[in-house]
């Protein structure tokens, strides 16, 4: 049936989806945002609780320094302005993991604004995208539905996770697909690790995505309607949840019917998304400044000092390596998809007599092998170390440009590394004297002036005809034997 | 010895000269309290355990001729919207009937440790939102000087311990005139600090913006020793000021010749009790005559004071006590299937008339679409009350004015108009809103023998013009 496929892709053709993306990220303090419990994962239910985060009357909450340091860190790594002074409001509504009522969080006065980060965009290219605000809030706790001989009819609470400190990072409307917001939230994440302030751990929690999405006529100015996806614990599941939101928005709009704003939940397993019933999410906050904390005040040598501690991050980091080491663009991409790898690779590049010598490497032998073998780099038999290793192989004519491929070849057969491959497989001395003879004859004769310089007295010239052996043997000759028939045949 | 006149400082004198032991004290202490506080219902919690502990503790240090600590074996009362380890604490109210608090509150915690012995906890009005104490969820408190007539509120308890010989001295708080008003409806003396000046940390929030802890004592002088005490940041408390906190009891020994006392025409107007006003012109008349200048100034958004607090108050008030849903702690209604309905079931249960009231109230002005013309607009005024009196601080040194425009009223006179209970607040709200500190002295009585306050107001932080004023004014009455 492909012409129902081609119209549907027509008729997709004549929309256009708009995206916004609301993050949360748990930043990595030892200690709860507003008191001094631990924020460790997976203690048993309860363990991490006091006065403060349980909400008990009379209570008050003490704001921690360094949870600002990480939000600021963040936010100034995604180009955000830091406002010098920010509120904490009390968002309200009554939830059961929620022990005082409310959220305390930020509303009309976050701590950062008018950020951006830069998404390659679909045709090629960069595109920036608009993160609204980087506001600092603290988080709920858990309701635990299930796993108990009477969970049938009762629900058990962990409010341990109460008051850990997130930041919640809101993107502008700019993402016009579904690759667009995977994309987002894979920089974002890559950024936010950069930056060493969370672990973005979507398995426990600690990066959450909520996605808003809408689809307009192409060329139309205004937003259609949105509605809202919760619930999502994987950018994939992400890229799925708005592949089908935007299909299921255009069909109701195609068949005349109009999107309900709602909030939807996205089900992994059925890859579909469903309305929560509106009543559970009539929700007016009744946001205002929260009275039991001053304004935040980062003022400009707080700033400063946070600043300072601001990592080489991810964009300037592939174009100083672009340079560097004369890469291209998806190649350093491909160095640099985690930060680990391109951490191996840089000191490996370093450490090796010629970085460039790596990057090449890695580029024309290694990936190629990859490839070919349907594996990740993270996979590779042979390591940053052993491609560094073989590059000062090559660089002092140890070995040839061959005998490199070989060994990688075997290196990947065998799935062993390249410094173990290159003791087993390492070439033969050549220990035949008439060959090695013959070698410096050849040497001699090509090279006459030398000869009669290092005859005239010039014994430092010795270490040029080894040299020009050892080439010529491509690394294979005995060095010993060679200083000795040398010796012989310069006399 | 008569227990039933003894300020901190003859108490602390009489066991610092053995002439009681603190664990004596403390007995005679409830023995008072059990021959007199059943017409009373000043308190809601006694902690007779932990007072003769402490007391005996003291003993100990006596008889062992160690320096004691400054309030040693001295007897206080709680309001009970202060928690206590280990002790129940309610609020006054039925939601928290169960609520028995794991951690002290700093102010509490700063009294023990300076050797006060606590009694117990006084009733209050629900979640201290009241005016006569009427609003309690357990019994209503009765003046010890009329038993038929409110002792004010919501430190109602508070106030009667002290003015019934129940309790040397007692801690109450101040939101809108709850220290000041029950201590001039009781003939004792009320101080509200300055907000920020005493941290707020284990008061059970009502209005934190506006919430105060502070004495009531027999004397001024009782309430400088209190508040030395109580004062001084508290890392716990963002909200507690990093400001030195003098010595209370010298600052009050200072001359007050030459300082100039605002009078503001606003608070002398309508609605205004004919024998309040001649105590308070009395008394203005007094301090002119030991050499205060008297000025007449203006504080023009008064009127707006009201219900600009009535605004704030109840805004915060519904998102403080959106915590008492029945879930972790507290009430919980047996009738609820849902979750929905433990939390409506609970609520309307352990929540009485007024609390509902004050959270509709502050529900409503935070609503989407009414937030700017309430919420917004009380801050801005609220903003404009706090420039009248840092304009009339530029003239004057302090501020003086009735506490309250009537007399303790009856039980039962006001409670079916909340408006009228609302402008027993008139002239102490302003004070709460600009967060300034002041203090409620007896400055007379009414021909049918009810006591009247004269209220002092004075700059931010400073306390100890308000309470000088206040001692040199209590010493020239009676002498």
């Amino acid at each position: 049936m492909a012409t129902s496929q081609d119209t549907r892709a027509a008729v997709r053709a004549h929309y256009e989806p708009v995206i916004g993306l609301e993050v949360h990220v748990h930043l990595l303090t030892a200690s709860k945002i507003f008191c001094s419990c631990s924020t460790r994962f997976g203690d048993p239910p309860n363990a991490n609780v006091c006065p403060v985060c349980l909400g008990l009357p009379g209570a008050l909450p003490v704001l921690n320094q360094q949870a600002v340091q990480f939000a600021t860190l963040a936010a100034m790594a995604l180009n955000c302005r830091i406002n010098e002074r920010s509120i904490f409001a009390r968002k309200n509504y009554f939830y059961p993991d929620l022990p005082k009522g409310y959220q305390v969080s930020q509303y009309d006065k976050p701590l950062a604004e008018f950020g951006w980060i830069e998404v390659p965009a679909t045709g090629g290219g960069a595109k920036k995208i608009g993160i609204t605000r980087v506001h600092l809030e603290e988080d709920a706790g858990k309701s635990l539905h299930e796993g108990f001989p009477d969970s049938y009819d009762h629900t058990y609470l962990d409010l341990n996770r109460c008051g850990v400190p997130l930041i919640e990072i809101v993107s502008e409307p700019d993402l016009r697909s579904p690759e667009e917001a995977y994309e987002y939230l894979t920089r974002l994440k890559e950024i936010i690790l950069y930056t060493g302030v969370s672990d973005c751990n979507m398995e426990e929690g600690s990066l959450r995505c909520d996605a808003n999405i809408s689809v307009r006529p192409a060329g139309q100015r205004e937003f259609g309607t949105k509605t809202e996806i919760k619930n999502v614990n994987s950018f994939r599941f992400i890229r799925q949840a708005l592949e089908y939101e935007i299909e299921r928005h255009i069909t109701v709009i195609e068949s005349g019917g109009r999107i309900v704003q709602e909030t939807r939940l996205f089900n992994s397993n059925e890859g579909k998304t469903y309305g929560m019933r509106s009543k559970e999410e009539a929700h007016d906050y009744r946001y205002f400044p929260e009275p039991d904390l001053l304004p935040l005040v980062v003022d400009a040598a707080w700033q400063r000092q946070i600043r300072a501690l601001l990592p080489e991050l991810p964009a300037a980091r592939r174009a100083r390596m672009m340079r560097e080491y004369s890469l291209t663009e998806d190649d350093v991409y491909t160095l640099t998809r985690t930060q680990g790898m391109a951490d191996q690779f840089e000191e490996a590049a370093r450490a090796a007599k010629n970085p460039k010598r790596v990057a090449n490497l890695v580029i024309g032998d290694l990936l190629g092998r990859l490839k070919a073998q349907g594996l990740e780099i993270e996979q590779s038999p042979i390591s940053m170390k052993g491609v560094a290793m073989s590059a000062d192989l090559v660089e002092s004519g140890a070995i040839s440009g061959k005998i490199l491929k070989d060994l990688y070849d075997k290196a990947f057969e065998r799935k062993e590394d390249f410094p173990a491959i290159y003791e087993k497989e390492k070439p033969r001395q050549i220990t035949d004297t008439a060959a090695i003879e013959k070698m410096i004859d050849e040497v001699i004769a090509a090279n006459p002036k030398q000869v009669e310089q290092y005859r005239a007295g010039k014994t430092t010239m010795k270490g040029f005809f080894v040299g020009q052996v050892m080439k010529a043997s491509k690394g294979q000759a005995n060095p010993a034997l060679v200083n000795e028939l040398l010796d012989k045949k310069l006399s | 010895m008569d227990i039933s006149t003894l300020t901190i400082a003859s108490a602390r004198a009489a066991i610092l000269e053995r002439r009681t032991s603190a664990v004596a004290l403390a007995e005679s202490f409830y023995q008072k309290i059990e021959a007199a506080d059943k017409q009373i219902g000043a308190f809601l919690t006694l902690t007779r355990e932990r007072a003769l502990a402490k007391a005996a503790q003291i003993d100990a240090i006596a008889d062992k001729g160690d320096p004691l600590p400054p309030l040693a074996g001295v007897p206080i009362a709680i309001k009970d919207v202060m928690v206590m380890r280990g002790v129940r604490s309610t609020a006054g109210s039925k939601i928290l009937s169960n609520f028995v608090a794991p951690y002290d509150c700093t102010a509490v915690a700063r009294l023990e440790a300076a050797g006060a012995v606590v009694l117990g906890k006084t009733n209050c009005d629900e979640f201290a939102m009241g005016s006569s104490n009427e609003n309690s969820g357990y019994y209503p408190v009765h003046n010890p000087r009329d038993l038929s007539r409110v002792p004010g509120g919501s430190s109602g308890g508070s106030a009667a311990a002290v003015a019934a010989g129940m309790s040397v001295a007692a801690l109450g708080s101040d939101t809108g005139g709850s220290i000041r008003q029950p201590a001039s409806f009781c003939g004792v003396v009320g101080l509200m600090p300055t907000y920020g000046r005493v941290s707020r940390y284990g008061l059970i929030a009502f209005a934190s913006s506006l919430d105060h802890i502070g004495p009531l004592t027999k004397t001024v002088n009782d309430a400088a020793i209190l508040l030395k005490h109580i004062a001084g940041r508290d890392p716990l408390d963002s909200t507690s000021a990093e400001v030195p906190v003098p010595d209370y009891e010298r600052e009050i020994e200072k001359p007050v010749r030459g300082l100039r006392l605002g009078v503001p025409r606003e608070y002398f107007g309508e609605g205004l009790d004919p024998e309040v006003r001649a105590a308070v012109e009395a008394a203005i008349q007094k301090m002119a005559q030991i050499g205060c200048e008297v000025v007449p100034i203006s504080l023009p958004h008064t009127r707006y004071a009201v219900p600009t607090y009535y605004v704030i108050a109840t805004a915060e008030a519904s998102s403080n006590l959106a915590r008492f849903d029945g879930v972790r702690y507290g009430y919980r209604s047996p009738q609820a299937g849902t979750l929905s309905e433990m939390y409506r079931r609970s609520r309307d249960q352990g929540f009485g008339a007024e609390a509902k009231r004050r959270i509709m109230l502050g529900t409503y002005v935070l609503s989407a679409g009414y937030y700017d013309a309430y919420y917004l607009k009380a801050q801005r005024v609220r903003a404009l009350l706090t420039r009248d009196f840092e304009a009339a601080f530029q003239r004057v040194d302090a501020i003086v004015t009735p506490t309250s425009p009537t007399p303790a009223f009856k039980l039962g006179e006001k409670c079916d108009d909340p408006l009228a209970m609302y402008l027993a607040d008139i002239y102490t709200v302003t004070a709460d809103l600009a967060g300034v500190p002041g203090v409620s002295v007896p400055c007379g009585e009414s021909k049918e023998g009810l006591p009247i306050g004269l209220q002092i107001l004075g700059r931010h932080f400073d306390e100890g013009t308000v309470i000088r004023l206040a001692h040199v004014y209590e010493r020239a009455r009676s002498g």
